[in-house]
């Protein structure tokens, strides 16, 4: 075997919108291996829920990740709303499943526009990013806000959405679905991107299983996991559709996931606006008193995959312990199997086509001893050891 | 007036630098690329490397794991150099500021010349905020 070349890619690299490191080696054009090394985002976020109160959380775990932040209030509303067992009222769960599903639509038009410019289709980059613009507008309308919506409380939401708002929604989304046959057009019919993405990145559903992913990702490979259907939350049960599956594991499949859940979201939001009619003038929010001592476990789909949630109480007015756990945790390490053993050029659309969100992932910097309870390693200890690891395999490979 | 104001006029490269923030500023900088607010058309465009750039936006709160590498890119960058807060977080802290992984406010760790706040600040306060301090006299 030849000389191996190392790429360092990152932490801050033209590439990635994130701080994040990859290293990869290489023989001549394969990738043989790659490290891959985070932990520059984290913000100790589920340490700042416990000294927050049960509503100020929301507005935290808003702030986890800016693409997905509806489906961390989402999970979190439904950890919480699971200790005193509250049914939230029918017209808060459709606002709820509206906002989720406007969030998947400008996170899935997101990410065909990246993975376009990563391909160095500029075009497609432009064209994704324009037909995202209505749907944050409407954001703005229906929640005061482009991002970071604010919308959700325990027993409901905040804000009501009205007859005048529902038919400005109505004509944004029969716009997005026009763009949205342009762009499964000009994705699925260009023989370029064919080539380019075909047989990329093939993740098996044993590698599904094996590694645990979630969401889009697992989809694509004849994976059936949806939250959505399989523990229904919010309105999901009362409106009618279907998860989409692909055949391949490849970074098309992937694609076409993505691309053909925005004709569901569509229909989602279609039927919700129609629920929304029938229960007029309904309550949005029921008062919750107080959270009783329990533990709570709630899970959401995000657009990514499914977000977990884990809020202990004690009675008191903050959580005691918060755990989150979200999509890419699970589905970055899929990367070893997704880029080894294919070129250099395509190792960048293979790890994006899990869209990884390394904002939400990087909850953890400490090492607790399992049997004792003991602290054994602090963030700078660990990030101490994290770069020893990276120079051993870099003395040992090279 | 002073040496940056007289210096940058027209044209500006940016770099973007997300320290540790939640992608919210870092899609509504790129979205300011985007053909609804294009700021291509003043010249300005994103840069790949900080040694090209006449302006460092910097996102999110700086943690302990990223304070080295901050200061790492703001040396590289050629002087003088506008350095701007995009956020809250930037600007202050926001959220994070007791956070035990919070290594400081940015502007104890590099000089800043403007701070945008908001969470996210929208596309056009930003442009405001560039304008802004641009026509500075």
């Amino acid at each position: 075997m030849g000389k191996k070349t190392v790429i360092p890619i990152g932490p801050y690299h033209p590439l990635l919108e994130e701080p994040e490191f990859f290293k990869l080696y290489c023989d001549g054009e394969i990738v043989k291996d790659m490290v891959w090394e985070t932990g520059y985002n984290h913000r100790g976020i589920e340490k700042i829920c416990q000294t927050k109160t049960f509503e100020q959380v929301f507005y935290v775990v808003e702030r986890i990740c800016g693409i997905c932040s509806t489906s961390h209030p989402f999970a979190y509303a439904n950890a919480v709303e699971s200790i005193p067992g509250v049914e939230i009222p029918e017209r808060a769960k459709y606002i709820r499943s509206i906002v989720g599903e406007l969030e998947r639509i400008h996170s899935h038009l997101l990410w065909v526009g990246l993975a376009g410019h990563f391909l160095g289709y500029n075009t497609v980059f432009m064209w994704a990013w324009k037909y995202r613009e209505p749907i944050l507008d409407m954001f703005e309308i229906i929640t005061g806000n482009r991002n970071s919506y604010a919308m959700f409380t325990i027993g409901g939401v905040r804000r009501d959405i009205n007859a005048e708002q529902a038919t400005q929604l109505l004509k944004v989304l029969d716009d997005v679905k026009e763009k949205t046959d342009l762009l499964v057009g000009a994705v699925m019919d260009d023989p370029v991107i064919h080539a380019r993405l075909k047989g990329v990145g093939v993740l098996t559903s044993k590698d599904i299983h094996d590694f645990g992913a979630v969401g889009p990702t697992a989809r694509a490979s004849m994976v059936d996991i949806d939250v959505r259907r399989d523990d229904p939350y919010a309105a999901y049960d009362m409106v009618n559709w279907k998860v989409i599956l692909a055949k391949g594991g490849d970074v098309f499949a992937k694609a076409e996931v993505r691309l053909l859940e925005m004709y569901e979201s569509i229909a989602i939001i279609k039927q919700c606006l129609e629920g929304l009619k029938k229960s007029n003038q309904g309550d949005i929010k029921i008062k919750v008193k107080e959270i009783p001592p329990g533990i709570g476990i709630g899970h959401a789909e995000a657009p990514r995959g499914e977000v977990f949630h884990f809020v202990k109480s004690d009675g008191g007015n903050s959580p005691v312990r918060h755990k989150i756990r979200a999509p890419s945790y699970t589905c970055i390490p899929t990367f070893r199997k997704s880029c080894v053993g294919g070129t250099v050029s395509d190792a960048a659309i293979a790890t994006a086509a899990v869209d990884p969100c390394y904002c939400c992932t990087e909850r953890m910097t400490q090492v607790y001893d399992y049997s004792t309870g003991k602290k054994i390693m602090n963030a700078a200890e660990l990030i101490k050891l994290s770069q020893a690891k990276t120079r051993d395999l870099k003395d040992k490979k090279v | 007036m002073g040496l940056k104001e007289k210096c940058f006029k027209k044209s500006l490269w940016v770099f973007h630098l997300s320290a540790g923030s939640c992608n919210n500023c870092d899609i509504e900088i790129l979205d300011c690329l985007t053909p609804k607010f294009d700021i291509e058309r003043f010249g300005m465009k994103l840069v790949g490397s900080v040694r090209h750039a006449d302006v460092l936006l910097v996102t999110g709160v700086v943690t302990r794991k990223t304070l080295s590498r901050v200061k790492e890119v703001y040396e590289q960058a050629p002087k003088p150099i506008v350095v701007i807060g995009i956020g809250a977080c930037a600007c202050t802290g926001g959220l994070f500021r007791d956070s035990y992984n919070f290594a400081g406010p940015l502007d104890k760790v590099i000089p800043v010349d403007a701070y945008i706040p908001g969470c996210p600040p929208k596309p056009e306060s930003m442009l405001a905020g560039v304008m802004k301090f641009l026509n500075k006299k």
